[in-house]
């Protein structure tokens, strides 16, 4: 049986909350399929996704905060080192 | 080389900005990083360097900060949890604004290379004002994920919530950390 290409057809509203949920839950192999679909097709919901993929990296490395903004966060001056 | 004492001094900062970003109570953040300094005291070890003592630290705040919600969980519970049951995260999307047709009414704005935004000092202290505005309960909730870790079953027990109402909840505070720094990151620094 030939599958039914419309069932996988998107909005970017709808693509953009599944790219949102992606972040905490895994998406089911049609959402997922649509998805990639749907990104491959759009200018707009790409630009979305890099929103949140960057967001992704951001709350990585915020969790294990580099030593420099540590050391700004604790008053201290964080000009270039002097050697 | 400074004493031990010395060295847990100089992670109180850090060790505070957590615990109050976590717990959104400046009370209860000073009560478990006390309990966390004190912890350490009662059994000093050597590291081999600072990053070390600095995971370890955390490592012993991050058990009296889950103890801390716990003890306070009718506090802490989700305020608006039994209005969101019936609504879907669909309302939250609106705020990217989008035609009658499902089209971005916009463009999203292009952040640009995530690796040079990283390396930005300025741009986690934006992100750090960005999480501080989240109302309590939502950051709360949104930091037992992202700092604490835990996973969406032990949330959901922590805070008597649903599946469903832990993700509205998480996907809520996503779409509004990312129009924060829409608004007072990327909309100053695009290039």
């Amino acid at each position: 049986m030939k599958p039914n290409i419309t069932l996988l057809r998107r909005t970017c509203r709808q693509a953009a909350a599944l790219l949102i949920a992606r972040e905490d839950r895994v998406l089911s192999l049609p959402d997922h399929l649509a998805l990639k679909l749907h990104l491959l097709a759009c200018k707009a919901c790409p630009k979305f996704e890099n929103q949140v993929l960057t967001m992704r990296a951001a709350m990585g490395r915020w969790r294990n905060y580099t030593s420099d903004a540590e050391r700004a966060a604790a008053g201290t001056p964080t000009g270039p080192s002097p050697e | 080389m400074p004493t031990f004492e010395e060295q847990l001094v100089e992670h109180r900062v850090y060790l505070m900005r957590f615990a109050r970003l976590q717990l959104r109570n400046d009370d209860w953040a000073e009560d478990a990083v006390s309990e966390t300094l004190l912890a350490a005291l009662s059994k000093p070890q050597s590291f081999g360097n600072r990053s070390q003592l600095k995971t370890w630290l955390v490592g012993i705040l991050k058990h009296k900060v889950i103890d801390l919600i716990r003890s306070n969980a009718r506090l802490v519970a989700m305020p608006d949890a039994q209005a969101d049951q019936n609504d879907a995260d669909g309302d939250e999307l609106d705020r990217l604004a989008f035609k009658a047709d499902g089209h971005f009414a916009e463009t999203p704005n292009d952040w640009g290379d995530p690796h040079q935004t990283l390396q930005q000092v300025q741009f986690f202290e934006v992100l750090d004002a960005c999480m501080e505005r989240l109302p309590p309960a939502l950051g709360r909730l949104f930091l037992m994920r992202e700092w604490l870790e835990l996973s969406s079953q032990d949330i959901c027990k922590e805070l008597s919530l649903t599946p469903t109402n832990l993700y509205v909840q998480l996907h809520r505070a996503r779409l509004r950390l990312q129009e924060c720094l829409n608004i007072h990151w990327f909309g100053k620094h695009s290039t």
